[in-house]
C-alpha cells in the first residue's frame, strides 16, 4: 500500500446484536471505529466495547491465532477476527456476525457445547493395550511417523470449519470436520491402536459418509489442517473396514 | 442458590489445572472431581507458549546442572529444595506427556529431540517445533476427556473463595452463559488460573490473564509471594506484543541494534560467535537481555517506531528449511501480523511483559498457608523461579507442581468430613454483592476501560524493567485512588446472558488488588536482583533481602509486606556469570 494513498479515518462495522431476554431475534447494529492499518476486526470490536458500547459481547483471548476463541463471520465468511485485517475489507461497512450453524447465546457468542460432546465421542486420546512404565522411556516415533499425523494435530478447535460446512448446516448431528480430523490424528499416530474403537462413530450414520466433499472446511482452516483430506482418507480405510465387517463378517476387522 | 459439592475442585483448565485434575483422578478415583474455568480449557493461555519445556534427558546432562542453571538464573532467590524436586521429577512428567500423545519433535531414530535455551548450559528443552504450549494443552485436555470422574464447569467465572474456620471450603461462581450464580462446596480447592500480565499495557499475555486466582487467594488471607518479580521477555512484536519465541535465538538468531551490531557483547554476556553458544550472548537470561535493551535505548542505538523503540532479531542466516522445520510459527506470526518474511527480513522486537515469577505462596506440595487451598503453575510461587525464570522451565513447572498439588489435594480431601454449612451464608452474601454492586447497579460514572488503561499505565511507569522508590510510591497512591474510583463504576450491561462487562469489572477489580501487591512488594525491596532493578538501590543485598517477600492483604485493603528466608541447600549465593 503506497504511503500517499488516502486512508479513511474511520470504518463502519455492522455487528450482530442479540440479547435473548430483550429481543426475539438477532439484528445488526452499526458502529464506527477508527481505521488503523495494523488493526484487525477484533481491535475494532474492542474499541467499540471499551469506548462506545460496553454491552457488546464476544469472546477473545490470545490475539495471535492460537487460542481459537474469536471466530466470527466477517462479511459472510468464517474468520479468526484477530487475524482479519480491517485493510482487507475496505471501504466497508464490515459485517460481523456470530459463526453460522451454531445457536447464538448472545451477540457474537455462539454455543459450542455440541462440538465438545462430539470431540469426546471420537476418543481423542491415545488408546493402548497396555501402558509401558515411564521408566522404560519414550515410545520411539520417527520424524516420518510424526509427519503422518502432525498436520491433524494442529486443530485449534476454533469452529470455523463447522461454520463453513454446508452439511453441518443441514445435519447438525454430523460429527463434523474438526472432530473427524482429530480422530484421524490419533488413528494415524504410531503410538495408538484405537482406530477400531473410533470406527462406530466415524463410520456410523453421522460420520464421514455424510460428507459430500465440498472442501470448504479445508479452505477456511486458519491452521492449514486439512479436515476434508482427513475425511477422504478415512473413507478409504472406513470403506475397507465396512467391506470386511459386512461382506466378510467372519474375517478379522 | 444452587450448591454443588465436590471433593476436589480445580479452578483453571490450563496446563497446571488439567495436570492437577488428572493427578487427582489417578491418585484416588473415588473422589468427586471438577475443573471450573472461565474459558473452555483449550482457550487457556498455556496455548500460547512456544519454545519448549525443560527436563534433563541427555547423558552428559545432570540434575545438578539443571538446578544450578535455574538457581543462578533466578539470582539465588529460588528455594533450592523445590528446585531439586523440580529437576528430578521433570523428565518423568515430560515422558508422561509423551505417553499421552504429545507430538514432541524427534531425532531421526525416533528418540526425543532437545534444543538449547536461554540460561541453560546443556540442551534440555523438549519441543514440538515452536508450538509446545498448544500441543501440551490440547494433549492434556484431550487426555482429560477419558476420565469420566472429571466433571467440568466450562465458562464459569469464580468470584470468591469460601473460607470458614480457617479453611478453604469452596467457591462462588457465575455461569457466564446464563448469569446463574452458584456455589461449589469443596473439601479442597486447587487454584491454577495463571498469571496477571494484563495488569500491564504491553504484554504477551492473552486477555484472560487477569490475576484472578492471585486476587482470590489474597482476599481469602493467603499471602502473595515475590510479586515484585515481573519478567519482560526480550523479543515481542511491537503493538501487538505477540511473542517471538526464545527458540529463534536458541536456533541461532541474533539481536542487532540500529547499527547492525550484536550489542549484548557490551553487557557482560560474552563474545559474539557465529554459532549459538550456551549461556552466552543471545542465550543469556531474559532479565539481562531486557535490561540491555533499555541501556541501548538510552545510548540512542535503537530504532524508533510508531509503537516505541525497537531492535532487530535476525534469523535470516538460519535458512528457510530450518525456519520452516523448527520455527514455523515464528514465520506464520511475522507474515500475518507484521507483514514480513523472517527468511528474508529482520524482525522488529522490543521487551514485553511475559510472566510473573511471583504468585500465591505455596510449599513444595502446592499447599498454601490456608488449609484446603492449593495452587500450581504461574498463579503460584513455590518458588523455583526466584528473581528471574529461565525460558522453558514454566511449562515443566505446570506439570511437576500441577501433579504434586493434585496428589496432595487428593490426600487432604480424603481425610476431610463433609463441608461446613456456614459457607452457605457466605455464598448468599456473595450473590447479593454481585447483584447489588454490579449487575443491578445503575449509577456511577467510571468506565471499565478507562480505569483499566490508567492502571496499566501506572504499572508500566513504576514497575517496568527499571524502577525507583519515588515512582513506586506515587504508583501506590495512584492505585489506591483507582480502587476508590472502582466503586463508582458505570455498567451499561444488566443482562444475565453472557455479560462480559460484568466479568470485565470483576477482572479489573482482581487486577487492582494484584497491582497493589506488585507495587508494595517492589517498593519494600530496596535492592536489585534479577528482574527487579531499583536504580536507587542498584546492588544485590543478600544480608537483608535473600528472602521472599510476602504480601498480605490487611483489613483496610492495603498490602502489608513480610519476609521469609530463602531455602538454600547446596548452592550458596554467588555471582551470575554468563558468556564464559
Amino acid at each position: 500500500m503506497g504511503s500517499r494513498e488516502k486512508l479513511p479515518p474511520t470504518v463502519t462495522l455492522a455487528v450482530t446484536r442479540y440479547r435473548p431476554e430483550e429481543e426475539s431475534e438477532p439484528t445488526l447494529q452499526t458502529y464506527e471505529a477508527p481505521y488503523r492499518k495494523d488493526w484487525v476486526v477484533l481491535d475494532a470490536l474492542n474499541y467499540i466495547k471499551d469506548k462506545v458500547d460496553g454491552s457488546l459481547s464476544f469472546r477473545w483471548s490470545c490475539r495471535m491465532g492460537v487460542c481459537g476463541s474469536c471466530g466470527m463471520m466477517v462479511n459472510g465468511e468464517p474468520k479468526l477476527t484477530c487475524a482479519a485485517f480491517l485493510s482487507d475489507y475496505l471501504p466497508g461497512p464490515i459485517r460481523v456476525e456470530p459463526l453460522q450453524f451454531f445457536p447464538i447465546v448472545r451477540d457474537l457468542v455462539v454455543d459450542m457445547t455440541d462440538f465438545l460432546h462430539k470431540l469426546k465421542k471420537v476418543k481423542p486420546w491415545v488408546v493402548r493395550e497396555e501402558e509401558r512404565p515411564l521408566s522404560e522411556g519414550e515410545y520411539r516415533q520417527t520424524p516420518e511417523q510424526l509427519d503422518i499425523y502432525k498436520q491433524f494435530s494442529m486443530c485449534i478447535n476454533c469452529m470455523l470449519c463447522y461454520a463453513a460446512c454446508p452439511i453441518y448446516g443441514l445435519e447438525p448431528g454430523f460429527v463434523g470436520p474438526a472432530a473427524i480430523a482429530l480422530a484421524q490424528r490419533y488413528n494415524l499416530d504410531s503410538r495408538d491402536i484405537g482406530a477400531q474403537e473410533r470406527l462406530d462413530i466415524l463410520s456410523g450414520k453421522d460420520g464421514i459418509w455424510e460428507c459430500t466433499f465440498v472442501g470448504e472446511c479445508t479452505k477456511v482452516c486458519p491452521k492449514n489442517v486439512d479436515p476434508a483430506g482427513a475425511i477422504q482418507q478415512y473413507k478409504l480405510t472406513g470403506a475397507a473396514h465396512w467391506f470386511k465387517s459386512v461382506l466378510l463378517p467372519w474375517g478379522r476387522k | 442458590m444452587d450448591v454443588f459439592s465436590r471433593d476436589v475442585l480445580v479452578v483453571g483448565g490450563g496446563g497446571a489445572g488439567l495436570r492437577a485434575a488428572i493427578a487427582v483422578a489417578e491418585a484416588n478415583p473415588r473422589l468427586s472431581l471438577a475443573v471450573i474455568s472461565k474459558v473452555y480449557p483449550m482457550r487457556s493461555h498455556t496455548v500460547s507458549a512456544e519454545g519448549g519445556a525443560a527436563a534433563v534427558i541427555k547423558p552428559e546432562d545432570s540434575f545438578d546442572e539443571h538446578a544450578y542453571d535455574t538457581i543462578s538464573g533466578g539470582d539465588w532467590l529460588c528455594d533450592q529444595d523445590a528446585v531439586e524436586a523440580f529437576v528430578k521429577e521433570a523428565p518423568a512428567e515430560m515422558l508422561q506427556l509423551e505417553h499421552w500423545g504429545c507430538p514432541w519433535s524427534r531425532q531421526p531414530d525416533g528418540r526425543i529431540a532437545v534444543r538449547s535455551f536461554g540460561g541453560m548450559k546443556v540442551e534440555r528443552t523438549w519441543f514440538a517445533a515452536d508450538k509446545i504450549g498448544f500441543h501440551m494443552l490440547h494433549t492434556l485436555f484431550q487426555t482429560s476427556l477419558k476420565y469420566d470422574a472429571l466433571q467440568r464447569y466450562d465458562e464459569c467465572f469464580v468470584t470468591r473463595l469460601l473460607v470458614d474456620d480457617g479453611r478453604c471450603r469452596g467457591v462462588v461462581a457465575i455461569e457466564v452463559a446464563t448469569g446463574r450464580i452458584f456455589a461449589i462446596a469443596a473439601k479442597t480447592v486447587i487454584l491454577a488460573t495463571g498469571g496477571c500480565g494484563r495488569v500491564f499495557p504491553f504484554t504477551t499475555n492473552g486477555a484472560i490473564k487477569t490475576g484472578d486466582g492471585m486476587a482470590l487467594a489474597y482476599r481469602a488471607g493467603a499471602p502473595l509471594k515475590d510479586m515484585e518479580f515481573v519478567q519482560y521477555h526480550p523479543t515481542g512484536l511491537p503493538f501487538t506484543g505477540i511473542l517471538i519465541t526464545e527458540a529463534a535465538r536458541s536456533e541461532g538468531g541474533w539481536l542487532l541494534n540500529k547499527d547492525g551490531y550484536r550489542y549484548l557483547q557490551d553487557y557482560g554476556l560474552g563474545k559474539p560467535e557465529p554459532k549459538p553458544v550456551l549461556r552466552s550472548m543471545e542465550l543469556g537470561p531474559r532479565d539481562r537481555l531486557s535490561q540491555a535493551f533499555v541501556k541501548e535505548q538510552e545510548k540512542g542505538r535503537t530504532f524508533e517506531g510508531p509503537y516505541g523503540h525497537y531492535v532487530h532479531l535476525d534469523i535470516r542466516h538460519l535458512g528457510e528449511e530450518l525456519i520452516d522445520r523448527k520455527l514455523p510459527f515464528v514465520r506464520e506470526l511475522c507474515r500475518k501480523y507484521v507483514n514480513l518474511d523472517p527468511v528474508k527480513e529482520m524482525i522488529p522486537i522490543q521487551p514485553v511483559v511475559h510472566y510473573m515469577m511471583g504468585g500465591i505462596h505455596t510449599d513444595i506440595h502446592g499447599a498454601t498457608p490456608l488449609p484446603g487451598l492449593y495452587a500450581a503453575g504461574e498463579v503460584a510461587c513455590v518458588s523455583i523461579n526466584g528473581a528471574n525464570r529461565l525460558g522453558s522451565n514454566s511449562l515443566t513447572e505446570c506439570l511437576v507442581f500441577g501433579a504434586r498439588a493434585g496428589r496432595a489435594a487428593a490426600g487432604f480431601a480424603a481425610e476431610q468430613k463433609e463441608s461446613n454449612p456456614a459457607v452457605f451464608a457466605q455464598a448468599s452474601d456473595e450473590q447479593k454483592r454481585l447483584e447489588e454492586s454490579l449487575l443491578r447497579k445503575t449509577d456511577g460514572k467510571e468506565r471499565i476501560a478507562s480505569l483499566r488503561e490508567e492502571m496499566q499505565k501506572t504499572m508500566e511507569a513504576c514497575a517496568g524493567i527499571y524502577r525507583t522508590g519515588a515512582a513506586l510510591q506515587q504508583a501506590a497512591q495512584d492505585l489506591h485512588q483507582l480502587q476508590e474510583r472502582f466503586h463508582d463504576l458505570r455498567l451499561e450491561d444488566h443482562s444475565y446472558t453472557f455479560n462480559t462487562e460484568l466479568t470485565g469489572a470483576l477482572e479489573l477489580s482482581f487486577m487492582l488488588d494484584v497491582g497493589e501487591a506488585i507495587v508494595a512488594s517492589a517498593l519494600a525491596r530496596r535492592e536489585s536482583r534479577g528482574s527487579h532493578q531499583r536504580t536507587d538501590h542498584p546492588q544485590r543485598d543478600n544480608e537483608k533481602f535473600l528472602a521472599h517477600s510476602l504480601a498480605y492483604r490487611t483489613p483496610e485493603g492495603l498490602p502489608r509486606i513480610d519476609y521469609l528466608p530463602v531455602t538454600i541447600t547446596r548452592w550458596p549465593p554467588g555471582q551470575r556469570v554468563y558468556g564464559k
